[in-house]
């Protein structure tokens, strides 16, 4: 019976030491995930990398297999006339700025369910600069 | 400078023969195709159905720049040929993801007019000359390519990650002999792409 009752509090004693570690784990990783900061952008730059890598499905004043870009910078998302979105980007409920274009040039699918868009920009820098880039043509 | 320009008609030159190599451009989509039914078979997503779709967006959108190109009446005959035959790779593309993506149970999107293209190209104020048409679609070569990679990491399986390389190198290629034609010499640096 004390023999039982011994593992029994072993057991707990574990749970709780596991849980414990986890939470302080789960926080630690939200506290850097909130440090994160973007590099800063150089638009120059970015109007170079928008032209190597954008311009395939992309125009700043036309929709062609995407949107078109001026001003997408504080716009609404899903929002450039006569384009037609996915339903995950008409149903989204946000305005682009910096740390949203971050993401969705991260890993847009992830970002927006339902988004049809696959392209990654996986360089930090390189998505500051596209992104200072279409700041200045949104006139931001 | 003349041997190069004599070089660079050569290249064309040859690249017209082999535009009538039909049977080249059947056997390019009936490997494709055949990849990408390999492909679905490895867990396909709706993601990758999406992403499938907007290269062929893509794909249509090289085709109709090809045939305004082609229709312009600006484009010498080695030149002329050279566009067909890229624009018959295109087609190759077009054929097989239409393929895949019905395989997959999504829908293809369809070809707008050429009419609907060179509007959104900006074609009427910007291609007045041959080099016009040849940078035009230097531009849209360099972005395909791009633009097939940088999709790699969203598709779910490895088949179709290698699929979308290898449509990339066809882009590529497309652009390092426009590039050759407009006498541009290669970048510099390397990693060209991406």
């Amino acid at each position: 019976m004390m023999r039982s009752r011994n593992a029994w509090l072993t057991t707990a004693f574990v749970l709780v030491a596991i849980i414990a570690l986890g939470t302080s784990a789960i926080v630690m990783t939200a506290a850097r995930a909130t440090e994160v900061k973007m590099p800063s952008g150089d638009a120059t730059r970015g109007a170079a990398i928008y032209e190597s890598n954008c311009i395939g499905c992309h125009s700043l004043d036309s929709n062609r297999v995407g949107p078109a870009h001026r001003g997408v910078f504080g716009r609404k998302a899903g929002s450039a006339p006569g384009f037609a979105y996915s339903t995950g980007l008409k149903k989204a409920k946000f305005a682009w700025d910096a740390a949203r274009l971050d993401a969705w040039l991260t890993n847009p699918q992830a970002y927006v369910k339902g988004a049809k868009m696959g392209f990654r920009l996986s360089d930090a820098q390189r998505r500051a600069d596209v992104i200072a880039y279409l700041k200045r043509e949104s006139g931001k | 400078m003349d041997q190069i320009i004599a070089s660079r008609r050569s290249m064309l030159g040859t690249v017209g023969g082999t535009m009538l190599s039909a049977a080249a451009i059947g056997v390019l989509g009936g490997v494709s195709t055949s990849a990408f039914a390999q492909g679905k078979k490895k867990s396909a997503s709706k993601g990758d159905v999406d992403i499938l779709n907007v290269a062929l967006g893509l794909e249509h959108e090289a085709i109709a720049a090809y045939s305004i190109g082609a229709g312009s009446g600006l484009l010498a005959k080695p030149v002329l040929d050279a566009a067909v035959l890229f624009q018959g790779h295109h087609k190759g593309h077009r054929d097989a993801l239409i393929k895949a993506i019905t395989d997959m149970g999504g829908k293809p999107v369809m070809a707008k007019t050429d009419a609907e293209y060179a509007k959104e190209l900006n074609v009427a104020a910007t291609v007045k000359t041959q080099t016009d048409v040849l940078k035009l679609a230097q531009r849209l070569e360099k972005g395909a390519a791009n633009a097939y990679i940088g999709v790699i990491p969203s598709f779910s399986n490895n088949d179709l990650r290698q699929i979308s390389a290898r449509l990339a190198a066809d882009e590529a290629t497309h652009w390092a002999t426009l590039s050759f034609v407009l006498g541009e010499s290669p970048p510099a640096a390397p990693l060209i792409f991406g």
